[in-house]
């Protein structure tokens, strides 16, 4: 196999609390090439906390501790904060639950992007008007000029979501880390949102781990998964193995989620004092 | 089972240790905070130098000695004499309990009526909410010192005036943070679902809206306490606030104004507790903010 | 006797009108779920049936009474809501003795200690929970609070707006089971909002399939498990969920 894109061996990340440091991410490691990977877990499984750790996004007084942490040959802990914010949205981008929270309300949705752009290249300035419409068209925007000159809040959820996308991708990054990326929205939307990154992901070659709280959505949009549970990845296998997963902890999973076609008069329901792990 | 245990339980057994070991978890946050504690401490002080002013001020506030007229510091006059020989330690410690009543007791005064305006205001909105906050509005255009000036002088010059004047100028401010709050609490479900329950608006603002404006109202009130003791002088200063011979700080700074060049410490020593206390507050109130803020709970 | 009938219901938020013409009845007993996208007007129907959404024309009768425009102690009793976010339903300043013990304090009813322990039991929470804050619950037991309190008051019919979506999918099974159980054992009639067909599947008798705030589709649940739905809205809905 070629050089992975990225290397994680043995990621920890504590916080302080009044009862001494508690690790939320105890040991993870994985390596990934141009793939898509996705990580599931509940909430507090530390999922999210090891997308943000790539980014170095933990802030004090968190720690995060590695014996490596590389991404493309590039030592991710020992860069400066200076060179990190080259790396960010450049070479790694992160897509994040709520489009709500991530966009600048008093920007238009143009100028974003164009920003995303600028900060990274230098264009002048009718190519980056053209990039921009040309990206909010990948996204499947259907009237990109007219999208671009209006502000977020006017903007539905879904759209949203996908303005956000064309923003991360527009710097051609290597690697996405999408986070919950559709967990705010309706579910038809949710199919379309993914689709999109789906296609421009292939279609770059690049890297994706998507993290996400649903089993279903990322063995249909991930060529692998890890799935974690109280900061370790306790199970990991091809997305269309899942029915075959060996791990009580992911069966119990799968078999608590009812389906459409239900029978069961009650859902088997994990126990949790075997795995708990804090 | 030592009482910290019993104080730190995971599952109180009653809803007493319940609230008592959040107020000891409050507590013990704040301990963790060096200028808070600092700032509790100059408070404390603040409060005992009140409390035993006739035991630790070595001469009387009001006796006049004129043999020993604007003496400097020294051991027998720690801070020195004014210009009437009254030792300005001992004048300074009786000048606590001034100060100490003005503080409380404007506190005691604003800070209910504002909450209670906010919230009243925040909770109905519609015309209850216009024409209080059009009220508030009014005194809030109003320059403080210059509004208390006013009070005071319709009022006529004194002590109590002084507070009372204080108090009405510095209400406003609190309704509208309380209103500010209540505004983003009116619609949180956990108020619905007491109205679900057939709840009153007298039960829901007092009980369920009050409860969480009060720690943002604490902080504000403690981070005022200096600005008041400040307006207590300033009206002292200009002579519309305590009548001499009370020991009140900043009527103290307006006789050393006299002899500023001369006899600097008659002036400065009143000026030196003022800050001190007003910083005292002011560290409090950021410890407090810290801790209390809403938006950190639950992050233990 | 039905415990709630919907006739002609028009609902408005200010100036805008969210929910047209709405018409439902729901037999005592049953478990009826309200489905549909975001901003399709299926909470607003919930919180219309509350009173927390005051501005509407039509009828709105539960268990058989007309109800007024406005909160009333008299249907509090009859009806309760269970909201979707167990972080925002709960006074981050109350203990969850204070919160349960609140509507019994509202009604003048007594025994409320009592009361407050066999509720904790009924829902599956340890009795020494109860002198807990929210912040140091988790997510499902905050639910379970809030379950709780809805059925301290002992109602009839339970609004259920999307009681589990907030929640990791091993607790929702949980919570599923739970409002499953009471609502067997204490013969209650649901009326949920959700978005989630297998959630549906698992607890609902029937449903109401909306779109832009009108009711597009009612079926029996056995239409929804057999994939027989008739209005293409509502299998575009079911193939969203599949995933194709």
């Amino acid at each position: 196999m070629a050089a992975p894109l990225l290397t994680v061996e043995n990621l920890r990340v504590s916080f302080p609390t009044h009862t001494g440091r508690v690790e939320v991410v105890k040991g993870l490691s994985f390596t990934l090439g141009r793939e898509r990977l996705g990580i599931v877990g509940e909430s507090g499984s530390g999922k999210s906390m090891t997308g943000r750790s790539i980014l170095k996004l933990i802030r004090k007084p968190g720690e995060v501790t590695a014996d490596m942490l590389e991404f493309d040959g590039v030592d991710i802990l020992s860069q400066s904060e200076k060179q990190m914010r080259a790396i960010r949205g450049a070479r790694i981008s992160m897509v994040m639950q709520d489009p709500k929270f991530s966009l600048n309300p008093v920007m238009t949705v143009g100028e974003q992007i164009a920003e995303a752009l600028v900060t990274h290249q230098k264009l002048p300035r009718r190519d980056v008007q053209a990039r921009i419409i040309e990206m909010l068209h990948a996204v499947r925007i259907n009237d990109p000029e007219r999208v671009a000159k209006l502000y977020p809040h006017e903007v539905s959820g879904g759209m949203g979501q996908r303005i956000m996308i064309a923003m991360m991708l527009i710097p051609e990054p290597e690697l996405l880390i999408a986070d919950e990326p559709t967990s705010a929205l309706d579910v038809s939307v949710q199919a379309q949102v993914l689709d999109i990154i789906d296609e421009l992901v292939r279609n770059k070659g690049m890297g994706l781990i998507l993290i996400s709280h649903d089993l279903n959505l990322v063995s249909r949009y991930c060529d692998r998964i890890l799935v974690m549970n109280g900061g370790r990845v306790v199970e990991e296998c091809a997305a269309g193995q899942l029915e075959n997963a060996q791990h009580p902890y992911t069966r119990g999973l799968l078999a608590a989620m009812p389906v459409i076609n239900e029978t069961r008069d009650e859902l088997p329901v994990l126990d949790r004092t075997q795995w708990a792990g804090t | 089972m030592s009482t910290r245990d019993w104080l730190l339980a995971d599952s109180p057994t009653s809803r007493l240790q319940a609230n008592v070991g959040r107020a000891y978890r409050v507590f013990t946050a704040l301990m963790r905070n060096p200028l808070s504690v600092l700032g509790g401490a100059i408070i404390l002080v603040l409060l005992l130098t009140a409390a035993f002013a006739p035991w630790i001020a070595p001469y009387s506030a009001v006796g006049q000695d004129l043999a020993n007229r604007l003496m400097p510091p020294s051991a027998a006059h720690w801070m020195g004499t004014d210009e009437l020989g009254r030792d300005i330690f001992s004048r300074v410690v009786w000048g606590s309990q001034i100060t100490l009543t003005i503080v409380l007791l404007v506190a005691l005064i604003s800070a209910p009526l504002g909450l209670l305006i906010g919230a009243i205001a925040g909770y109905f909105g519609g015309w209850v909410d216009r024409i209080l906050m059009g009220f508030t509005d009014i005194f809030l255009s109003l320059p403080k010192l210059i509004l208390a000036l006013a009070f005071v002088a319709a009022l006529g010059p004194g002590i109590n005036n002084a507070i009372i004047a204080i108090a009405i100028t510095s209400w406003p401010a609190y309704a509208r943070i309380a209103r500010a709050e209540t505004l983003t609490i009116r619609n949180a479900e956990y108020i619905q679902a007491v109205q679900l329950a057939g709840g009153g608006p007298i039960r829901l603002i007092v009980q369920h809206v009050l409860p969480l404006c009060t720690s943002s109202m604490i902080i504000r009130v403690t981070l005022d306490m200096a600005g008041v003791i400040l307006t207590a002088a300033g009206l002292g200063f200009i002579g519309l606030g305590a009548q001499p011979p009370l020991p009140e700080w900043g009527a103290m700074i307006s006789r050393g104004r006299t002899f500023i060049l001369d006899q600097w410490w008659v002036a400065t020593m009143p000026g030196f507790a003022i800050i001190i206390v007003s910083l005292g507050f002011c560290f409090l109130g950021d410890g407090l903010r810290d801790v209390l803020d809403p938006k950190s709970e639950g992050k233990n | 006797m039905n415990a709630i009938d919907l006739t002609n219901l028009d609902i408005a938020y200010g100036d805008t009108k969210v929910v047209f013409d709405v018409n439902l009845s729901i037999p005592e007993g049953e478990s009826f779920a309200l489905v549909g996208e975001s901003g399709s007007g299926k909470s607003t129907i919930l919180r219309a049936i509350a009173g927390l959404a005051p501005d509407w024309t039509g009828d709105i009768s539960v268990m058989g009474e007309a109800r007024s425009h406005h909160v009333d102690r008299n249907v509090s009793r009859k009806v309760q809501m269970v909201f979707q976010d167990p972080y925002g339903s709960l006074h981050p300043r109350k203990t969850i003795d204070a919160a349960l013990s609140e509507p019994l304090a509202i009604h003048g009813l007594g025994n409320r200690g009592e009361r407050v322990e066999a509720m904790l039991t009924a829902v599956g929470l340890d009795q020494r929970f109860r002198f807990r804050f929210p912040h140091q619950l988790s997510g499902g037991q905050r639910q379970r609070v809030a379950i709780a309190r809805a059925l301290m008051l002992e109602p009839k019919v339970m609004l259920l707006d999307e009681p589990t979506s907030a929640l990791d999918v091993s607790v929702q099974a949980e919570i599923l089971n739970l409002l499953k159980r009471l609502r067997r054992e204490q013969g209650l009639t649901f009326l949920m909002v959700t978005h989630n067909l297998p959630v549906v599947s698992f607890l609902c008798d029937r449903l109401a399939v909306m779109r832009h705030g009108r009711i597009v589709e009612i079926a029996d649940v056995a239409q929804l498990k057999s994939g027989d739905l008739k209005e293409p809205y509502s299998r575009e809905l079911l193939a969203a969920t599949e995933g194709g």
